[in-house]
């Protein structure tokens, strides 16, 4: 298979992170894309120990760690740090799980968006918070299984629809992409890096350890979430312009499901109840976008 | 040059002044008109800096970080709900060693809302590592906003400076403005010593084992007793330049004291007054006002008050369940110490009750009868 992505890796061998876990592959993508000149901000999440334990770091860009709620005020402030000591050519990346984005430091990221902060935001969303050991977030999808939404009780709630939220504070670009399509994944990257103002990409990361799925099924399980339409690629430009990128296979839901032990539980009448909203949510997004 | 100016906008005069070069910003009611002031500074060009009107003082204080770490120049102002919001990153700021100045208008916490002075916001932040001064007059705020950078960028901790809610907020007093070419002969530009750098990557704050952990908390507490070193010298080369010092404390009448009043804040001017008509009358009373909070300026405390029979401390904060903040310090300063004295807690100005020279000379009355000082503190003041 012919690639477009570089080569020059800024992950060392050494990180902490489970075998398999997507929001590696995700942060190692984006990076080879970004390059050198990157400052990458991490907020509490499993990437605050996958980085590895001081004096050590897997990562070999400046990297600063820290609060859970604060990745975007901190990057907005990394920002014009650098440009008032006329450094206007560094990426600043925010790089945040899903609760980070979605609940906590959902107020801080609207902020930054509103302002048009200019920086890279990055929600690697496994769906959970795995780091304090798989709880769910507002990113959890329908009917899954957590720690805190037991099987007897699973998430009785849709996921929050992240993307168009942050489509709506009219930044300049916002984009879904999977660590199962790295060229399409890149070439976000690479677009994103080239605009002026707060860019977000919203990029799904399986875990298999919160997804109770095989590590060695994770990209058969991102393809399925793109092709069961559950996480269809599209970006937003501007916060109109919607343009889907990948035409999904329409596999059933169940095909997806089935590769998890999160999803284990589900009957066959609430498979179809999913198989109806991710239908209904995909025709939703049909009206808004241009192929 | 001489001009008149609220304590707020000596503030923002001290932070121009300083060529800060980050001010993430958000309005609270007694603040806001430093950060209205430092916005007219950026657009008018005065100032060349990156003011950003951030969505609340958490992400206020989430961006000095940022940008204080990228080794910009950064400040911020706050009160009240505004700096309780900030608390876990105050933390932060502190552990990632970042030089960060931060003016904090004492003003009351709710509920019931309350607008008024009051110290127990910012003594609630004692134990985050901040420094902390507390200023008497709008000359004085000016100043320690000058003389924080240049601590906080030799000891890499923060500073906050702390001024009374309108008695110097928005209270319009006669200020020497120094010339900016006197600061920056005093402040040079920011150099950071350690910054995010592309040339030269390495990652902030990860994760540490207990024993690097401990280590780093024990580096923060050896440069923070640096900072009373530090501070002496900021303040000296102040001296020679401006022609105005403050030190940690200052001991007024103190000199065969048999009382000695221990405050801070604007209630230091009125209590001068008091003492001196006390003097006149004969009475051999003193008192010590309180500058810098942290450090603890344990020296010129007991310097100040070992020799006193008597020492009542006149807090405009409570710790619920034990006593006036600035009083428990006195005492846990004192304790060890062969001769002591006895100490008094007095609490009265809370939410903006005025302290009146009355009120002072009851304190120092009611101090000077009573042989034994109660275990709780003495209200003054304030209906039931
Ligand atoms: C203010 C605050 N509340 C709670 C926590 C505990 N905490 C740390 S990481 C985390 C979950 C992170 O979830 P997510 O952002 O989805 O990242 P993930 O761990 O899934 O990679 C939580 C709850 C914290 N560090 N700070
Ligand atoms: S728990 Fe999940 S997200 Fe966290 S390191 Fe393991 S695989 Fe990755
Ligand atoms: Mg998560």
């Amino acid at each position: 298979m012919s690639s477009t992505m570089p080569m020059q890796e800024y992950i060392s061998p050494g990180h902490m992170a489970c075998p398999g876990c997507g929001a590696v592959l995700a942060m190692r993508y984006i990076l080879n894309v970004l390059g050198e000149k990157t400052v990458v901000v991490i907020p509490a999440s499993c990437w605050s120990v996958i980085d590895g334990v001081f004096p050590y770091s897997a990562v070999r860009v400046p990297l600063f760690h820290t609060a859970f709620e604060t990745a975007a005020s901190v990057a907005s402030g990394i920002k014009a740090g650098l440009d008032i000591q006329g450094d206007t050519e560094t990426t600043v990346l925010a790089f945040a799980g899903d609760g980070a984005t979605f609940d906590i430091g959902f107020q801080a990221l609207s902020g930054a968006a509103e302002r048009n902060e200019d920086f890279i935001y990055v929600c690697y969303d496994n769906e959970a918070y795995m780091n304090t050991g798989v709880q769910r977030s507002s990113a959890t999808p329908y009917g899954a299984w957590t720690t805190t939404t037991p099987v007897r009780h699973p998430k009785d709630r849709p996921k929050k629809r992240i993307l168009e939220i942050m489509a709506a504070h009219e930044i300049p670009y916002a984009a879904t992409a999977s660590i199962a399509y790295p060229d399409d994944l890149s070439a976000k990257v690479k677009k994103a890096k080239g605009i002026y103002g707060t860019k977000f990409l919203h990029i799904f990361s399986p875990c298999p350890t919160g997804w109770k799925s095989k590590s060695s099924q994770i990209i058969k399980i991102a393809r399925l979430a793109v092709h069961t339409k559950v996480f269809p690629l599209y970006e937003v430009e501007n916060g109109f312009t919607f343009h889907i990128n990948m035409e999904p296979k329409n596999i059933p839901v169940r095909e997806y499901l089935k590769l998890q032990g999160r999803f284990a539980h589900l009957s066959e009448e609430d498979i179809a109840d999913i198989q109806r909203q991710v239908d209904e949510e995909w025709e939703h997004l049909l009206k808004r976008a241009l192929y | 040059m001489i001009k008149v100016m609220i304590g707020n906008h000596a503030v923002s005069y001290g932070v121009m002044l300083s060529r800060v070069q980050v001010i993430p910003a958000y309005p609270i009611t007694p603040q806001t008109s430093i950060v209205e002031e430092l916005s007219e500074f950026c657009a008018d060009g005065h100032l060349n800096a990156r003011f950003i009107k951030v969505e609340s003082e958490h992400s206020a204080m989430a961006c000095c970080i940022g940008a204080s770490a990228a080794g910009a120049r950064t400040f911020t102002a706050t009160s009240s709900q505004g700096l309780a919001l900030m608390h876990e990153m105050l933390h932060w700021a502190t552990g990632a060693r970042l030089p960060i100045v931060m003016a904090n208008v004492n003003r009351a916490l709710g509920p019931p809302w309350n607008i008024w002075n009051d110290q127990t916001d910012s003594l609630s932040q004692r134990d985050t590592g901040w420094l902390q001064f507390y200023c008497e007059s709008n000359q004085e705020v000016l100043d320690t906003v000058i003389q924080s950078f240049k601590i906080s960028e030799e000891v890499l901790l923060p500073t906050m400076l702390v001024l009374d809610a309108f008695f110097l907020s928005h209270t319009a007093e006669a200020v020497d403005v120094p010339d900016a070419q006197d600061v920056d002969r005093y402040l040079p530009r920011y150099q950071a010593r350690y910054r995010l750098d592309v040339d030269n990557p390495h990652s902030f704050g990860n994760l540490a084992t207990p024993e690097y952990y401990q280590g780093f908390r024990n580096k923060i507490q050896d440069d923070m007793i640096r900072a009373r070193t530090v501070a002496k010298k900021a303040d000296e080369d102040f001296e020679s330049i401006f022609h105005r010092s403050y030190g940690f404390t200052e001991a007024y009448q103190c000199e065969g004291a048999d009382l000695i009043l221990v405050t801070s804040g604007t209630v230091v001017s009125t209590s001068r007054i008091v003492i001196d008509e006390l003097r006149k009358e004969g009475r051999k009373v003193g008192l010590l006002k309180i500058r810098m909070f942290r450090p603890f300026p344990f020296d010129d405390v007991i310097g100040a008050l070992k020799d006193a029979k008597k020492v009542a401390v006149l807090d405009r904060a409570i710790s619920f369940g034990h006593s006036g903040i600035f009083a428990q310090e006195i005492m846990s300063a004192m304790y060890n110490q062969p001769s002591k004295p006895l100490i008094y807690s007095y609490i009265t100005g809370l939410g903006g009750l005025d302290v009146t020279p009355r009120i002072i000379t009851d304190i120092i009355n009611d101090a000077c009868e009573r042989d034994i000082p109660p275990q709780e503190s003495i209200w003054i003041g304030g209906k039931s």
